[in-house]
């Protein structure tokens, strides 16, 4: 029996995971993928939002504020890259400029500190490649870039390593309410528990169903993007966004964590909850408005391109409470934009409402802090060859690209919570995200996972069941 | 750790050639660092045969030819460092790498080749819409699948591009029992080697979509299809109404090879827009003097024979550095004129022997005339019956016509209806 069970592993559940791992508590997470950071926390556009965007008084504005406030330091104690860049909403008119205004007021309202509206030359001075068209905008200092997906890997692992359990390939597909719940998974495991956090992402709605809570909706909207090659990584410095309209935030064009250009996102409905797959008018059109935001945008550099489901709900708003009809089962859906930027602080208050539910006392040997080795080749020649000396797996590189050495990538899969995946490996270290794409160590990569989970090397998968490598031997 | 006159990077066909050369030119303290677990770079994986008829008059097959280089270089007072990794090459002719016995560290030779080869361009570099399932590959990988690995990626099979590898893994994959449906090719034209066409598609029934291209990739975990389509020749944007669907589990990409130059970026050797690789002299010197490159990390070659004729001229060459009898008074720069894709060398320095100059032109041709001209004067004047972008041109500037020229300029233009 376990006292809290958190159902997803996105970025949102990561955090009230490792939250929760505070307390003395027995804690598992239900994912239904391979792999946690499956969905839309593996394919968004990284940023740190200021918070000037919501509507003051709304959970968005509220959990966006704080959650940025908190950013800095969470990043710091679980080694996952982040940077203070600033974002800058640009104004191509007066109405724009008017807009602009408005955005600045709100968020004074909201709480954000350093925002300033900035002329046309100063706007050419923080960013050449900038629209010969833009006229003004508005510069969040405090705004950031944060690598998602590690965000989550990295929250999960720290939780696990403070006791919290994970059931990977676990699809929730019915849960018994009673004294306790009884959760049952599609292939037939049952767990027990006393509290649950419906963590779901764009599946929240249906997990809320199965206790007989129909009380809101969510709807998918693909966001399609492009990304560029780092040798274009200082294209633009901040996060540009357009200024929004009522058809929505537009595009923006920003550099990543990794000094890659990210170009996107699109904004389209859909009734699929699963398809990510990009499109050739999607592609297109994140093009042709990057190159209405910036002047010549170096597109010839693209090294991939993907999409992502915001999951948004029919409140339009944040959904973070208990469901009304079970005190014991907490709802955190509708977790779109700025759902990143938020899930820290997302991840507090529930942690601390539950704990106060269940009275949950704290850890005296809670550790904050995960270590991040991928920063590996940013160390001193002199530090390197300490690793080395050490674990000499260090001193071989495996990802080109991206300069990968083995022993991140054992890192990977010995560490919490372990890769089983190539792509599980290629979050956790950034083998393959270069711009050969895993052409040259992709199959290093597979035989290395072959020989540490002890499975034949036609079993190794991209992203669990049915996306083998290879489908058998040669003649 | 031991100093080096000279530090080879990379250990591929090109790599070895240049070592051996520079050895035998009287180079003694040579070291050729390489990142695999063995020589040979990517030879290694091209089972097929079709390597050194032009060098060794015999149809040999990748390994086999990189085992005669290998052979050589074990032959002589070489040093081979293999499973390290150049972390970055300095203009100041430092060389700087890792390896799991000696960490990082820095060697400072009097001079340096770089022969780190090419890699394949990705899908990525497309945006082609569609699914990101398993089952996509450039074709260079799954060719390291079958033939190193001993594993098959796929059994029903598209493939993108018509380079080289792409034939080659068509042909290939059919040997091991899957089906190749289709090669689309995005230009009217395939990149690939004529030969490789008749013996890797034509013979195997293979059919070939000119003009073609991937327009969606279907598939959740695995690839289930993809659907291609005709394109407009001039914009390359897709024709509606001329999509054409495969039920395949497998998307391979052989679009294009580019030279593998970061470390050369990096160093701030000025490279070439065309070639993608340094900007070189007839002696294969790269703009920072002493630092030299041949082979696919310069140029991509059609033929390993070429990359090592080039590398030999670059080992020498590093031993004339070295010895200080590379004599520059004058140099003569190499112009690329109408429908010629890339030249190279692109600038020869003179006093010089005859230099080979290699070429490619842009588009088919066919009756065609050569030009090479000093200034608006026609020097030379060649004709040709059929030319196209897949096959290296090649043509010798005598070495009295290079010391005569006046405008220090010489422009090769090719004059020709297009086909
Ligand atoms: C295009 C796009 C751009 C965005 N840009 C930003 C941004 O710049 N800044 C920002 O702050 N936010 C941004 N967001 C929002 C942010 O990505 C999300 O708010 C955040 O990732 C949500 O995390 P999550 O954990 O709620 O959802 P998810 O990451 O989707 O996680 C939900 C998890 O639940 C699992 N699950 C579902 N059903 C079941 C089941 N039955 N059993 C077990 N497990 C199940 C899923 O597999 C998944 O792993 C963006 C979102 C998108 C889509």
């Amino acid at each position: 029996m376990y006292d809290i069970l958190v159902i997803g592993g996105g970025v949102v559940g990561g955090m009230i995971l490792r939250e929760l791992s505070r307390f003395n508590a027995k804690i598992c997470l239900l994912e239904k993928e391979s792999d946690v950071a499956m969905g839309a926390s593996r394919a968004n556009s990284g940023i740190s939002h200021a918070g000037f965007d919501a509507k003051e008084g709304s959970l968005k504005a509220k959990f966006n504020v704080l959650g940025a406030s908190m950013m800095p330091k969470v990043t710091e104690e679980l080694g996952v890259k982040y940077k203070n860049n600033g974002s800058i909403v640009v104004g191509f008119n007066d109405e724009d400029m008017e807009t602009l205004q408005g955005l600045y007021e709100r968020g004074l309202k909201n709480g954000v500190k350093g925002l300033k509206i900035i002329d046309q030359q100063e706007l050419r001075t923080l960013e050449p490649n900038i629209s010969d068209d833009a006229v003004g905008a508005l510069f969040a200092t405090t705004a950031g870039i944060v690598c998602p997906y590690e965000l989550a890997i990295a929250s999960i692992g720290n939780a696990m390593d403070n006791g919290a359990e994970l059931k990977l390939n676990f699809e929730v597909d019915k849960i018994e309410t009673g004294e306790y719940f009884t959760v049952t998974s599609k292939d037939g495991q049952v767990v027990k528990a006393k509290y649950i956090v419906n963590s779901a992402g764009i599946y929240s709605d249906k997990i809320a169903g199965l206790i007989g809570d129909n009380s809101f909706k969510i709807g998918a909207r693909k966001g399609e993007y492009i990304l560029l090659d780092k040798e274009s990584g200082n294209f633009v410095n901040h996060t540009l966004f357009f200024c929004p309209t009522k058809k929505g935030k537009g595009i923006l064009v920003s550099q990543t964590v990794d000094n890659n250009i990210i170009l996107g996102p699109t904004a389209t409905e859909q009734d699929d909850k699963d398809d990510v797959t990009t499109t050739a008018d999607g592609l297109n059109d994140v093009i042709a408005s990057a190159n209405k935001l910036c002047k010549k945008v170096p597109v010839f550099n693209s090294i991939t391109s993907f999409a992502g489901l915001r999951a948004y709900s029919d409140r339009h708003d944040f959904i973070i409470e208990k469901s009304a009809l079970n005190d014991k089962f907490y709802n955190v859906a509708g977790i779109e934009s700025p759902g990143l930027t938020s899930a820290p602080a997302i991840g507090d208050f529930i942690a601390n409402e539950v704990a106060k539910d269940l009275n949950l006392n704290k850890k005296d040997n809670f550790n904050p802090t995960r270590k991040a080795d991928y920063f590996f080749k940013n160390l001193t020649n002199e530090e390197k060859n300490a690793v080395i000396k050490k674990i000499p797996e260090y001193g071989k590189i495996v990802c080109r690209c991206e300069s990968i050495t083995l022993g991140e990538i054992l890192r990977a899969i010995r560490e919490n919570p372990k890769a089983t995946t190539v792509d599980g490996i290629k979050r956790r270290t950034r083998a393959g995200m270069g711009r050969c794409q895993g052409g040259f160590c992709q199959p290093v990569i597979v035989s290395v996972l072959a020989k540490e989970l002890g499975i034949p090397y036609e079993q190794v998968t991209k992203s669990g069941k049915g996306s083998e490598i290879n489908v058998g031997r040669t003649k | 750790m031991k100093n080096y006159d000279l530090v080879v990077v990379g250990g591929g066909p090109a790599g070895m050639a240049a070592a051996v050369a520079a050895f035998d030119a009287g180079v003694k303290n040579i070291l050729i660092i390489e990142r695999d677990t063995k020589l040979g770079g990517v030879l290694n994986q091209c089972v097929h045969n079709g390597f050194g008829l032009t060098r060794f008059k015999e149809n040999l097959a990748g390994p086999e030819y990189a085992e005669k280089f290998s052979d050589e270089v074990e032959k002589r007072d070489i040093d081979v460092m293999l499973s390290t990794m150049v972390l970055e090459v300095g203009a100041d002719k430092t060389v700087t790498a890792m390896n799991s016995e000696y960490g990082v560290f820095t060697l400072k030779p009097m001079a340096i080749i770089l022969a780190m080869g090419c890699r394949e361009r990705s899908k990525g570099a497309l945006n082609i819409a569609g699914a990101r399932s398993a089952g996509i590959y450039s074709a260079g990988t799954a060719q390291r699948y079958v033939n190193i690995e001993g594993y098959l990626p796929g059994k029903n099979v598209v493939i993108l591009g018509s380079g080289d590898i792409g034939l080659i893994m068509a042909r290939r994959m059919t040997l091991e029992g899957a089906k190749v449906h289709a090669v689309c090719e995005i230009m009217p034209f395939s990149s690939g080697l004529k030969r490789n066409i008749v013996q890797c598609l034509d013979d195997f029934g293979i059919p070939l979509y000119l003009n073609h291209t991937i327009v969606d990739i279907q598939g959740k975990e695995r690839v289930t299809g993809v659907t291609i389509a005709e394109v407009n020749p001039v914009d390359k944007k897709p024709i509606k109404g001329t999509e054409i669907h495969f039920d395949c589990d497998t998307v391979l990409f052989s679009v294009g090879l580019i030279p593998e130059n970061e470390l050369t970026k990096n160093a701030g050797i000025p490279m070439s827009p065309r070639t993608k690789g340094a900007i070189v002299n007839q002696y294969r010197e790269t703009d920072v003097e002493g630092i030299f490159a041949c082979g696919n990390v310069l140029h991509v070659h059609d033929l390993v024979d070429f990359a090592s004729e080039e590398a030999e001229i670059a080992g020498r060459s590093a031993y004339e550095y070295i010895s200080g009898k590379l004599n520059k008074e004058k140099t003569v720069n190499l112009i690329n004129g109408a429908n010629i894709g890339y030249v190279l060398p692109q600038k020869i320095t003179v006093p010089s022997g005859d230099v080979k100059v290699f070429f490619r032109v842009t588009n088919v041709f066919k009756n065609v005339t050569f030009k090479v001209k000093d200034g608006d004067e026609v020097v030379i004047s060649k004709k040709k019956l059929t030319v196209a972008p897949g096959e290296m041109e090649t043509i010798v500037l005598k070495s009295d016509l290079l010391s005569a020229n006046k405008s220090g300029n010489i422009t090769i233009e090719l004059e020709a209806q297009n086909d």
